[in-house]
């Protein structure tokens, strides 16, 4: 089941620039190792290396935290959306 | 009560005339008190619409001066105040704009020795700054000081606002419990921002808080907005309250201030 995943801008670069890409599995973690397989090297940007999404990236089914559903394990269904949302701090830029 | 003046009612008479507004809105603007840390990209075009409003008290924080690179997006500024303090620039933008408006400015930086102060005397606090210790910072004394929080962030062509409201919804660190160590950050090293995206989430952050003041509508408590301006899309996601929260739960592990090192590489600059 292909599944749309929502890349931030600090991520683009690993995925040809592109900002939405499709990813295959069951549960959030299929899904992060699907991206791994096509991406090189954004498994490491988004996970530590127990495989839970680093302190300063969220990551949303839908609407929703994985945090407060089941985390990687959380089971996704046709039609969901994925999101990964990094902590920004910019404000100025200088 | 305070009582308008004539020039009062026609300067804030398309404010008065609404009804979520009227008199008493604008009244309560008149009175409430903002704070704005930073007067760059978010705090330019917030400090300027906040004073057209008619916040009658409005501190600003920068210890910065003015940049020819800043003019892109920092509105409040102007190229012949090049090399002049923000904080004075954005007086001077602001005072031009609305007497009404008394203007406190802070030639400082944010510490942990000085922010609980600072904080103290207002009624909401903008968070315009641009960098990851800044912004802990500002969170976890918000949480200390049960100050609402106005947050608000730029990348590129991607923006994010919320607002932490201590005892109602989740804080910062309830999103990201700490802040990413040296080289990890999406930061401004990594550079760029569109510069009229700095309008747009400075003046949604602008938008919630005249909404906090005046009591109207649904803010963004408990949710993060998300303005990605490529794709020209709005999402809205749920932020919850982490119970084991790091600052805001019933048994924060964190009681004082950090002072986190800059790892941005750039200069910490509000």
């Amino acid at each position: 089941m292909a599944i749309k995943v929502r890349v931030p801008t600090p991520l683009m670069k690993l995925t040809d620039n592109k900002s939405e890409v499709t990813a295959e599995g069951e549960t959030i973690a299929d899904i992060i190792n699907d991206l791994e397989n096509q991406f090189t090297g954004i498994k490491d940007r988004i996970c530590e290396e127990s495989g839970a999404p680093r302190r300063f990236i969220n990551i949303y089914l839908n609407e929703e935290d994985i945090r407060f559903l089941e985390g990687e394990k959380t089971i996704i269904k046709d039609g969901d959306e994925i999101s990964i949302i990094p902590a920004i701090a910019g404000g100025t830029c200088n | 009560m305070m009582e308008f003046t004539d020039d009062q009612i026609e300067r804030y008479s398309r404010h008065i005339i609404l009804p979520e507004v009227g008199g008493s809105g604008q009244q309560k603007m008149l009175e409430s008190k903002i704070l704005l840390l930073g007067a760059g990209g978010l705090g330019s075009p917030a400090a300027y619409y906040l004073a057209a409003a008619g916040i009658g008290n409005l501190g600003i924080v920068d210890f910065d001066r003015v940049d020819l690179s800043n003019l892109q997006r920092q509105i409040i500024h102007s190229t012949e105040r090049i090399g002049m303090l923000k904080t004075e620039s954005a007086k001077k933008t602001i005072e031009a704009l609305n007497p009404d408006v008394k203007v406190t400015l802070y030639n400082q930086k944010l510490d942990s020795s000085n922010i609980m102060e600072l904080i103290d005397d207002y009624d909401y606090i903008i968070d315009g700054s641009d960098n990851f210790p800044t912004r802990y910072l500002v969170n976890d004394a918000c949480v200390m000081k049960n100050k609402t929080l106005i947050h608000g962030s730029i990348y590129r062509f991607e923006g994010q606002v919320t607002v932490f409201k201590p005892g109602d919804g989740p804080c910062y660190r309830c999103l990201y419990p700490e802040p990413p160590p040296p080289g990890m950050a999406p930061n401004c090293q990594e550079g760029g921002v569109l510069g009229v995206l700095a309008g747009i989430i400075g003046n949604l952050q602008v938008v919630e808080t005249l909404k906090l003041i005046l009591g109207i509508g649904k803010t963004l408590v408990g949710k993060l907005l998300i303005y990605d301006a490529l794709n020209t899309e709005f999402r809205k996601l749920n932020l919850r309250k982490d119970v084991d929260c790091p600052v805001c739960s019933e048994n924060p592990t964190i009681t004082e201030l950090i002072d986190y090192e800059e790892f941005c590489g750039i200069k910490n600059s509000n």
